[in-house]
């Protein structure tokens, strides 16, 4: 089980697990309730460069599509595959098995702390 | 006359039953409802396999009765209403007099003189008024019941058996025994209440009308008599794309005031043999502009859905439609979406691209419906 409030937050809704200069980047349990099952996922490839901000992904569910936001600048360095042939892990899993991409990074951006994410989505 | 002035979002008789389970919940033609309850793709396949309970209370009941009442739908309505023996359901097109679609009903005769016209809720006002304008040279009253009618529908292979399990009806045929598109009046515990064999979700089913102080206790013995049976809340999401799959229209996606009914493909629904005028007619008669855009569906391969909006093009890149509704169907597990294409894309076989965002996705026409029940 994910430790969530050692996780550092978006206003986009997404996480990051730092590990060293590395960065684990999903979607909040919040972003996959709204969106609803996900059914597909489109991930950068491994090498891509990504700028923060920038939408690098999409996630769909039956209803909507959402944006993935690369939340630093940096490069992938590993996708999960798994998520890919099994979009559910989006919802059923959303701060472990469905983890979206790995990034390393020179420089963190500001970021929410887990009490200002859980105040920015009013839960 | 009906009171249009701005109201707070409206709640649905059953609310406190969506709250307690766990419902999201979605604005809806000003409605908060139930989006979906845990999945929507759980729900989705509930339906198809077992069964699913929606609250439609959201929807619009309009009561047309009087000695012409029949002779005034017939004016008001694309089909022929009056032909329709009691107890029968027809679907049916409020024309605007040019030709458009104002919104899309089904109609019961509950009685010699007596009809219920449900429409959709968002167009409950534009429907109730054009209703009562037209019927005002008719012998023929039009009230506006949609505040004191709940409407709970329970969906899927099992809904005859939880049908069958429910007390408290006293009904002159029981629902088993109803034909598809056949509906009977009586009561649900000393109400009157009506059931119809009708839905929206291309499986048997039943829609459920009652007064709105009987809901809540209809809705939980619903759920308990569907217990054993996969009975499951289902949300508006699911109900999506149920009706995708079967290919039913959704106003304000496939049917609008600028979609003549032949282009939606419901020229069925129209009725140009009936005697008399009816709303409508001199524009139907005479048709859309040559090489007016048609419905159509799409399949595609992979996963990634066109979606409402999206441009469909020719394999030269040129813009030919637009989707209207757009998913990765649950159940046959590949893209479907019905599109707006020009007339010389409109053949089935013919090879298109769907531009999702940018994306180009090859797609084919196919014949509607995507998904269609096995006949038992």
């Amino acid at each position: 089980m994910t430790d969530q409030t050692a996780l550092r937050y978006t206003a986009e809704h997404e996480w990051l697990l730092v590990d060293g200069d590395t960065a684990t980047v999903g979607i909040t349990a919040y972003a996959a309730e709204k969106l609803g099952d996900v059914v597909f996922v489109d991930l950068p490839s491994v090498g891509a460069t990504v700028a923060s901000g920038k939408v690098v992904g999409e996630i769909e569910s039956t209803k909507s599509v959402g944006e993935l936001f690369a939340p630093v600048d940096g490069t992938v360095t590993e996708v999960n595959d798994a998520v890919v042939d099994s979009p559910e892990l989006v919802n059923s899993d959303p701060f472990g098995e469905g983890w979206l991409i790995k990034v390393s990074f020179t420089e963190l951006p500001p970021l929410l702390s887990f009490d200002e994410y859980t105040a920015l989505v009013g839960e | 006359m009906t009171d249009r002035t701005v109201q707070p979002e409206r709640l649905s008789p059953l609310h406190q039953k969506h709250l307690d389970a766990g419902a999201s919940f979605t604005d809806f033609a000003g409605w908060q409802m139930p989006v979906r309850y845990s999945s929507d793709l759980a729900e989705h396949h509930a339906i198809r396999t077992t069964a699913g309970l929606f609250d439609l209370s959201h929807m619009a009941e309009i009561f047309v009765t009087g000695d012409a009442a029949g002779a005034a739908l017939d004016y008001a309505l694309a089909g022929k209403i009056s032909a329709i023996a009691i107890g029968q359901a027809k679907y049916s097109l409020l024309l605007s007099p040019d030709g458009g679609i104002i919104d899309d009903v089904v109609v019961y005769r509950t009685g010699e003189s007596r009809f219920t016209v449900v429409a959709n809720a968002s167009n409950r006002f534009p429907a109730a008024e054009a209703l009562a304008a037209r019927a005002a040279g008719f012998d023929a009253v039009v009230v506006d019941g949609s505040d004191q009618i709940a409407l709970i529908a329970v969906q899927g292979p099992n809904a005859v058996a939880i049908m069958d399990r429910l007390g408290g009806w006293d009904l002159p045929i029981a629902p088993r025994d109803l034909k598809y598109y056949w509906s009977t009046l009586g009561s649900y515990n000393g109400s009157q209440a009506m059931v119809g064999r009708t839905g929206y979700t291309g499986e048997d089913g039943f829609e459920l009308y009652v007064p709105v102080g009987d809901a809540a206790t209809l809705w939980d013995e619903l759920m308990a008599a569907g217990a054993d049976l996969g009975l499951v809340p289902a949300g508006l999401a699911s109900r999506d794309t149920l009706r995708l799959e079967a290919g039913m229209p959704l106003y304000g996606h496939e049917l609008n005031l600028g979609t003549f009914p032949v282009q939606a493909g419901l020229n069925r629904v129209v009725n140009l043999k009936k005697e008399g005028d009816f709303v409508g007619r001199a524009a139907v008669e005479a048709g859309p502009p040559e090489g007016s855009r048609v419905l159509v569906g799409l399949r595609a391969d992979g996963k990634r859905a066109g979606r409402a909006d999206y441009p469909v093009r020719d394999l030269d890149g040129a813009e030919v439609g637009v989707i209207t509704s757009g998913a990765l169907s649950p159940t046959l597990g590949y893209p479907v979406a019905m599109a707006y294409v020009d007339p010389t894309a409109a053949e089935p076989g013919t090879e298109l691209f769907l531009d999702v965002r940018g994306t180009s996705i090859p797609a084919s026409v196919v014949a509607l419906p995507f998904y269609k029940r096995e006949a038992k």
